[in-house]
């Protein structure tokens, strides 16, 4: 059974790790992205030093389990990502 | 918003024709949870292609395998809205994800495969995730249920 998602990047419909260049690590389903954003879904963002985690151990929780949701849709300007990376690649905690 | 039947039915059959059975109320879901002895696994299944197209082969490919859960269900996310929003509650601390595999030793959540983990995989590595969870979990002997002698 195929994908119903022509058109799309190759990282369409996988859970992605986008980190910034500032504080600020996104973890949510890719949608598209391409030279100007990545465009992210069902979106969950931390800030280094949140909750007393920093921006790898709130990826490695992650990792295990997934994320909640914070936000149906974030587009980040590609000016601001340091890395995109798929979720299920990271080692979980 | 739910797909038409007639497009989901071959996944739902993918998994039913395997021997699982189908919850499609959240009767279902309590009646199915409502049995804690032994090891359960319960799919939740997908119409997104970007994973669900490993997890079922991958789910088929693991009950192969010698040891296995004692029970078998699923419910289908995004179609069976409310049974997949009743099974939810029995994991109610793992973020939702569909596809994803939970499974269950003497009623408690013992292993959890999110959505994360089955994209990107092939079936044969879902196949195998599952199949050393069923080793270290479904072999095991249940454990006593608190508060009894």
């Amino acid at each position: 059974m195929g994908t119903f998602h022509q058109g799309k990047s190759a990282l369409h419909g996988i859970t992605v790790v986008v980190d910034t260049t500032g504080a600020e690590i996104f973890v949510g389903r890719c949608d598209d992205e391409d030279e100007r954003s990545v465009i992210l879904l069902d979106v969950d963002v931390h800030r280094e030093g949140d909750g007393g985690r920093s921006k790898a151990e709130y990826v490695a929780r992650a990792a295990r389990v997934g994320v909640w949701k914070k936000h149906d849709r974030v587009v980040i300007p590609r000016g601001q990502v340091a890395s995109v990376r798929p979720l299920g690649e990271v080692a979980p905690a | 918003m739910p797909y038409p039947e007639l497009m989901v039915k071959p996944m739902r059959d993918e998994l039913v024709m395997a021997g699982i059975e189908e919850l499609r109320t959240p009767e279902q879901v309590d009646a199915f949870m409502a049995e804690k002895e032994g090891s359960a696994l319960l799919v939740i299944n997908s119409v997104c292609g970007c994973a669900a197209g490993q997890a079922r082969p991958g789910v088929r490919a693991a009950l192969e395998h010698s040891v296995r859960p004692d029970r078998l269900a699923t419910v289908f996310a995004g179609q069976d809205v409310e049974a997949a929003a009743r099974a939810r509650q029995y994991f109610a601390d793992v973020p939702p994800s569909s596809p994803s595999l939970a499974l269950f030793k003497g009623g408690e959540l013992a292993y959890f495969v999110p959505r994360h983990r089955i994209e990107n995989r092939s079936a044969q590595e879902v196949a195998a995730d599952l199949v050393a969870a069923f080793d270290r979990i479904c072999a095991a002997p249940t454990p006593p249920a608190v508060g009894t002698a």
